[in-house]
Parts: structure tokens; C-alpha cells; sequence
């Protein structure tokens, strides 16, 4: 399973005078089961690049490939894509709207066409997998703190079992406490029931600590593509973009231009740490 | 007396079923002190729902105070024909930019407020341009505020609350919706008109990063404040923050990790510079 683009472009508002393009020839594939974080300033093209992969937006060229199927076929099953790849927006509690938390993540499989039956047990997976407790169930959604809707809100996609999910800024406006929980979830859900995640997020630190693979966009384009401690080592170019390395990776840079032997390749306090130790431990040797 | 001086300060918020019967009361604020002399920098940390933005909202009078007292700018804010000398103390800024930006040009955004109290046109303009020159957005006068980024939002909303002269300014989250690089503008917009113009500053965050500029720190647990102290002294105790749901910043965690490894590195180091030197030290030792 995966998921391929194909030199898509997108522009927005085309022939009026506002007309901007978005996505500039976009090309990547995305494998089953990777966990990726997409990162890139405002208007970089990170949620036009979102949009496409469930099929919200339509590229002006180009084309997109779900399991080697084209997804802009005429007889293509659209909405069952948008089942198989779940998009959690920025802020999803907004869009709670039930009278109970039970009902509104039944609200997506119900729509799928299950029972309510079926649709019970989904929830009730759902629920269980983001760490929403039994008695909470059916009290009203707008009761909960923030961090507790928002993990709702993502039951409310997960009870779709989606085989990709998405989730724009996850993690926006919660206490650290509350990012933990919900990262940790995500990760664990990653890690055993195999599902592919893209996380789009602006803290480096997160994305440093969770994922696989790291897609920097910048003005319409992919700019770095590879794994973490790869795509880390622009840090220089990554600042001029607005965007910059974890703050651990950019101190270990300073110790290096300071003329201290460390390897900076450390992108985690943990990594950072084991590679301080070593630096000071060769230094005793000697 | 201090611009903002609380005692025991107590809110309650509570839950009426449809006949009027008390269904639930959550204690938001718990006796709570605070002492805020003029041009302070103070930020306020806590999890979602420590009571942080209860506080904040008393400060300018939008919630009516129950029980304590509270003085801000030496109004007793518990008399009534006090209301509009405090809000025009103590302005604020909320955490999202498009509820807080009325007018159809920036400019004229910035001007409601003091037009609105009856200033003379002329005096109008010339704190148009000052407050907009002071948060570096002057030559975005005559724009339109859907076309700028969400930085630029937050500070042509801070402007707006310049406009009004106030002594003091509460931020409440004024950075979570933004990318690092609003966040630097917004930070540094802060960080100046503390240092220039001597407003005092209070700001709410979830960002430890955002927190090692201030001269004093509170933080707040369950609608009490359960640690004050300079940066330095607070993040000291990264066990108990953790407990709290919050963090440290990250070379703050570095620093205190290298320190239980048993190398000589000084408690509660707060930046880069701190730390490089620190180690330097240890390997010259050798």
C-alpha cells in the first residue's frame, strides 16, 4: 500500500488577481505504515498538500495514486478514499456538535453506512484507544477540557478506521501535559496497529521526538525529504525558512563551532545527552 | 501599591441544570495573591484549566470579582464606576487573531479603541502610528487584515490595545496559533515595549521557551499559585513542573540531565550560552 504523487500542482484563486500557486510540481511517495512529519511555515502549502491526499482539493495537473489506484478516475471511489484517509483538522473540536461523546464518534461510521451496532463498537474502540475514560462516555462533548476534546475529535476519525490518518497541528493551544498524551497515543496506535501518520506540526522538538521521516515544504515545493537526523543537518537553510532545527541539535552545532569535538547529529535531549557524555568521556582519555 | 495587587482572590464557576438547581461548581480561582509591580515582565504558566485565563480575565474586569480583592493600577475593581479607568490600565490581548481585528483596514483597527474612549482626531492618529510603528507594522497602515499572517494579526491586535495607553498588558496565549516565526515577532513586539516604553507585561503561555525573558514566573495548579520565582528559581524543579503537566525548556532539560550524570553544571541554566560555557569549563579541566 501507498500513497503517490505525481508532480501535482495546485493554484489557488487561478485567473483573478489574487492567484497564488500553492503547490509547485509535487512529487512523493509515501509508504504503508511510515510516520511522517510535514513541517513549513504559514502558507507553505502543508494543508493544500493534506486536502489533496483525501481527495478535498483536486491538483490543477498532475496525479495522485492510492494503492496504485488513480484517484481522479471517472468510476474512482472517492468517498470510500476519505474513509481510508482521515483528516483530523486544526481545532477538531469545533467540530463537535452531538447532545453525548458516544454519539458524536458514532457520527462517522454511522455515516459509512454500518449499524449502530457496529458503530457502537467502533466508538467504543475509538475512545478507548485515545484514553477517554467509560464514565465519561455520555456526558456532553462541551463539557471536557481542551485536551480532552480534542482527543474526541480524533476518536471521532480513528472509529472510521482509516488506514492513513492525517492531523493538522494536533497539539495546538494544549499544555505540554496534554501534547504528551496525545503524541504518545498517536505512536502507539502507529507502532501496533500499523497505521501510516502524517503529523503536521510546528514544533521541532515533537517532531524530533515521534517520527520516521520528515517532508519540509517551502513556498509550493518539498525542499528536504529523509529521516530526521538527515534533514536536521540543514539547520542553517531550515532557519532561513522560518522553521530551524530542535533546540538541543542547534546547541550541539555552537559547541562544534566552538571548536568542541561533539557529534551534532543528536536531534533529542536524550541523543544529545549520550553524545555530550562521549565528548566528555574521549576528552578524559586522553 | 503595585499596578496589580490580588488577595484571596476566589472563582467560581458554576453549572445550573434547566429549573435553576446547582448541578456543579468548579473552583477556578483559590485564594490567590499576586503582586505585580510597574514594568514588570511576568508569565504565567499552568496546564489547561489551572485558572491561568480566569485570572487574566479579572484583571480587565470582563469577569465580576466574587471574593478577594484586586486593585489594578490602584482601582478597586470591585467598585463598579471603576471598570473603564481599569480596562484602560490594563489592556489584553486574547489568543486568537481573527476575533480580535474588526475594522476593513489596519489602521482603522487600531484606531477603534481610542476613538471609541472620545480622543481628539488628530491625537487619534498620532497614536496610530506610534502604537503601529512600535510593534513594527507601520508600513502595513493601509492594508487589509485578512491579507497578513497570523503574526502580523497578533501584533496589529497589540497595537490596537496600545492605542489605549495602558500601563500594563495581559497576553493571553498570544503565540499558540502561530508558526516560530510569529511567534518571534510577537515575542520580540513584547519583549520591546517592556524595555522601551516600561509596560508591564503579563503573558499566559504553554512555550517554556517563552518564559526565560521574564523577571518572575507564576505557576498555577488547580486555581491556586503553587510556585513563584525568577525563571532560574523555577525551572530549577523540573521533577515537580513535570507533575504540574508542563515542561522545561529543552537545554534547561539537557543541562539537568548532564547534571544527574554527575558533571558539574550550575542548576537552572536557561539558554545556550549558559550551557556551552558550563561545558567548556568541565573540558578545560581536564
Amino acid at each position: 500500500m501507498s500513497i503517490i504523487l505525481d508532480k501535482v500542482n495546485y493554484v489557488y484563486g487561478a485567473g483573478t488577481a489574487y492567484e497564488a500557486q500553492a503547490l509547485k510540481n509535487v512529487s512523493l511517495k509515501i509508504e504503508d505504515g511510515e510516520f511522517i512529519g510535514l513541517i513549513g511555515h504559514t502558507g507553505s502549502g502543508k494543508s493544500t498538500l493534506i486536502q489533496h491526499l483525501n481527495g478535498l482539493i483536486r491538483a490543477a495537473s498532475g496525479g495522485i495514486y492510492y494503492n496504485g489506484e488513480d484517484i481522479y478516475d471517472r468510476d474512482y471511489d472517492m468517498r470510500g478514499l476519505r474513509s481510508k484517509v482521515g483528516l483530523v483538522f486544526q481545532y477538531p473540536e469545533h467540530q463537535l456538535f452531538e447532545t453525548t461523546i458516544f454519539e458524536d464518534v458514532c457520527f462517522g461510521p454511522l455515516n459509512q453506512g454500518l449499524s449502530k451496532k457496529e458503530a457502537g463498537v467502533r466508538a467504543f474502540e475509538a475512545l478507548n484507544c485515545v484514553g477517554i475514560p467509560e464514565e465519561l462516555y455520555y456526558q456532553s462533548p462541551f463539557d471536557l477540557s481542551g485536551g480532552q476534546k480534542r482527543r474526541v475529535a480524533i476518536a471521532g476519525v480513528l472509529a472510521m478506521k482509516p488506514e492513513v490518518l492525517i492531523l493538522d497541528e494536533p497539539t495546538a493551544g494544549l499544555d505540554p501535559g496534554g501534547r504528551d498524551e496525545i503524541l504518545d497515543q498517536i505512536a502507539k496506535m502507529h507502532r501496533e496497529q500499523g497505521i501510516t501518520v502524517l503529523l503536521v506540526s510546528h514544533c521541532m522538538e515533537d517532531i524530533a521526538k515521534y517520527v520516521g521521516r520528515i517532508i519540509v515544504m517551502n513556498q509550493g515545493e518539498v525542499l528536504f525529504d529523509g529521516a530526521p537526523e538527515k534533514v536536521f543537518e540543514h539547520y542553517r537553510e531550515l532557519e532561513a525558512i522560518g522553521l530551524g532545527a530542535p533546540s538541543v541539535t542547534n546547541f550541539l552545532h555552537g559547541l562544534l563551532e566552538r571548536g568542541l569535538p561533539v557529534n551534532a547529529r543528536a536531534i533529542t535531549v536524550e541523543a544529545a545527552k549520550h553524545e555530550i557524555l562521549e565528548m566528555i568521556a574521549e576528552r578524559k582519555r586522553r | 501599591m503595585g499596578i496589580i495587587k490580588a488577595r484571596k482572590l476566589v472563582h467560581e464557576y458554576i453549572r445550573r441544570d434547566e429549573e435553576g438547581n446547582v448541578e456543579a461548581i468548579q473552583t477556578a480561582l483559590d485564594q490567590v495573591d499576586l503582586d505585580v509591580e510597574q514594568g514588570e515582565f511576568i508569565a504565567i504558566l499552568g496546564h489547561n484549566g489551572s485558572g491561568k485565563s480566569t485570572l487574566a480575565k479579572h484583571i480587565n474586569a470582563i469577569l465580576e470579582l466574587e471574593e478577594g480583592s484586586l486593585w489594578v493600577d490602584g482601582y478597586d475593581v470591585s467598585d463598579d464606576t471603576n471598570i473603564w479607568n481599569v480596562r484602560q490600565s490594563a489592556g489584553m490581548v486574547f489568543q486568537n487573531p481573527d476575533n480580535q481585528i474588526i475594522a476593513s483596514v489596519v489602521e482603522e483597527d487600531v484606531g477603534f479603541g481610542p476613538e471609541n474612549i472620545g480622543v481628539p482626531t488628530d491625537e487619534i492618529w498620532q497614536r496610530v502610528e506610534n502604537s503601529l510603528r512600535s510593534v513594527g507594522m507601520l508600513k502595513y497602515r493601509a492594508h487589509s487584515p485578512n491579507k497578513l499572517s497570523g503574526g502580523q494579526k497578533q501584533r496589529v491586535a497589540i497595537a490596537g490595545v496600545l492605542a489605549m495607553q495602558p500601563k500594563c498588558i495581559v497576553l493571553d496565549e498570544p503565540t499558540a496559533m502561530l508558526d516560530p516565526n510569529g511567534r518571534k515577532e510577537v515575542l520580540k513586539a513584547v519583549h520591546e515595549l517592556n524595555r522601551e516604553k516600561g509596560v508591564t507585561i503579563l503573558l499566559i503561555t504553554h512555550y517554556m521557551e517563552e518564559v526565560t525573558g521574564a523577571d518572575r514566573v507564576y505557576v498555577m495548579d488547580r486555581g491556586r499559585v503553587v510556585m513563584q520565582g525568577t525563571p532560574r528559581e523555577v525551572f530549577s524543579k523540573v521533577e515537580e513542573l513535570k507533575k504540574l503537566r508542563l515542561d522545561v525548556p529543552q537545554i534547561t532539560l539537557l543541562a539537568h540531565e548532564l547534571r544527574q550524570e554527575g558533571l558539574a553544571i550550575p542548576q537552572g541554566v536557561l539558554t545556550q550560552e549558559e550551557l556551552t560555557e558550563a561545558i567548556e569549563q568541565i573540558c578545560r579541566s581536564f
